[in-house]
């Protein structure tokens, strides 16, 4: 039987993975693929829970959390396409217009 | 047997999220992520979340990248898009947060083993038991629509609410300055 606590690893492992992409990449569709990799880290570290700790509270939130996924990727590329239709750029390096 | 399992996922996991990273190209990053989700939704089924894995499946695999592959065309990226300067940086901290996760996790004193059900799992009348209990999308549905029945309809609502975000934001015309 694997400990939780590998679950858990693997699943700090995938998330900061994700803060990385966040940090590292110009391209904002990598930034969003990036929010990605961060949610599905915590799905991980949910259903794992919810199976060691026999709860299925975790699975359930595991599904509101997967609404709240397909909201947010909707509304971003949205405002990705809105981005490139104004400002054609999708480089994060050039939208500096509230740079201080 | 789970621990070959879960070692096989997880290092396909960690393998491809770096890959999701590193690729320069985003549809190369999003094949990546593809895989990356196939194998989330088999370490689903070794956690006994069918109901999950199958979601995982439909959901991610089937229309989230689905729709990251329509902008990625849709925009035609160019591919020399390079990385931020800070890049040493942004390992940096990633490591020491890494590091700081790792040691807390091994510290922390977490359970081993799942709590209390699988001790009876083993005898024969526990197996019976097992397989006159309801399944996991029976378990699922049953917690979703008595216990959680308001954060449910609140789902609906958000999802309501981002398709007529994503129809106001990304139709031309509707919104902003340069409507003729």
């Amino acid at each position: 039987m694997v400990p939780l606590s590998y679950y858990m690893i693997l699943s700090a492992i995938v998330f900061i993975t994700g803060v990385v992409g966040v940090l590292i990449r110009r391209n904002i569709i990598m930034i969003l693929l990036s929010i990605e990799l961060m949610l599905n880290a915590t799905n991980i570290n949910f259903v794992a829970f919810s199976y060691y700790l026999d709860n299925i509270a975790g699975q359930v939130f595991v599904f509101f959390a997967l609404t709240v996924a397909a909201a947010e990727v909707a509304v971003g590329l949205a405002i990705i396409i809105a981005l490139q239709r104004t400002k054609a750029t999708v480089n994060v390096a050039d939208l500096n217009l509230m740079k201080w | 047997m789970a621990t070959l399992s879960f070692l096989y996922f997880g290092t396909v996991i960690v393998l491809t999220a770096i890959l999701v990273v590193a690729f320069r190209n985003p549809i190369y990053s999003v094949m990546a992520l593809l895989v990356m989700f196939f194998h989330i939704a088999g370490l689903f089924v070794t956690l006994h979340a069918e109901f999950l894995a199958a979601v995982q499946l439909i959901v991610y695999a089937g229309a989230i990248l689905v729709l990251y592959l329509f902008v990625v065309m849709l925009l035609n990226v160019q591919q020399d898009d390079s990385y931020q300067r800070q890049v040493k940086l942004g390992l940096g901290l990633g490591l020491l947060a890494l590091t700081q996760v790792v040691y807390i996790v091994s510290t922390a004193g977490i359970p081993e083993e799942p709590v209390m059900k699988k001790a009876s799992a083993v005898t024969a009348a526990g197996e019976a038991a097992a397989a006159a209990a309801p399944g996991n999308t029976e378990t699922v549905g049953h917690a979703l629509y008595t216990t959680y029945l308001f954060p449910f309809e609140v789902a609906s609502l958000i999802l309501l609410v981002a398709m007529i975000g994503a129809i106001l934001l990304a139709k031309k015309g509707l919104m902003g300055p340069e409507t003729k």
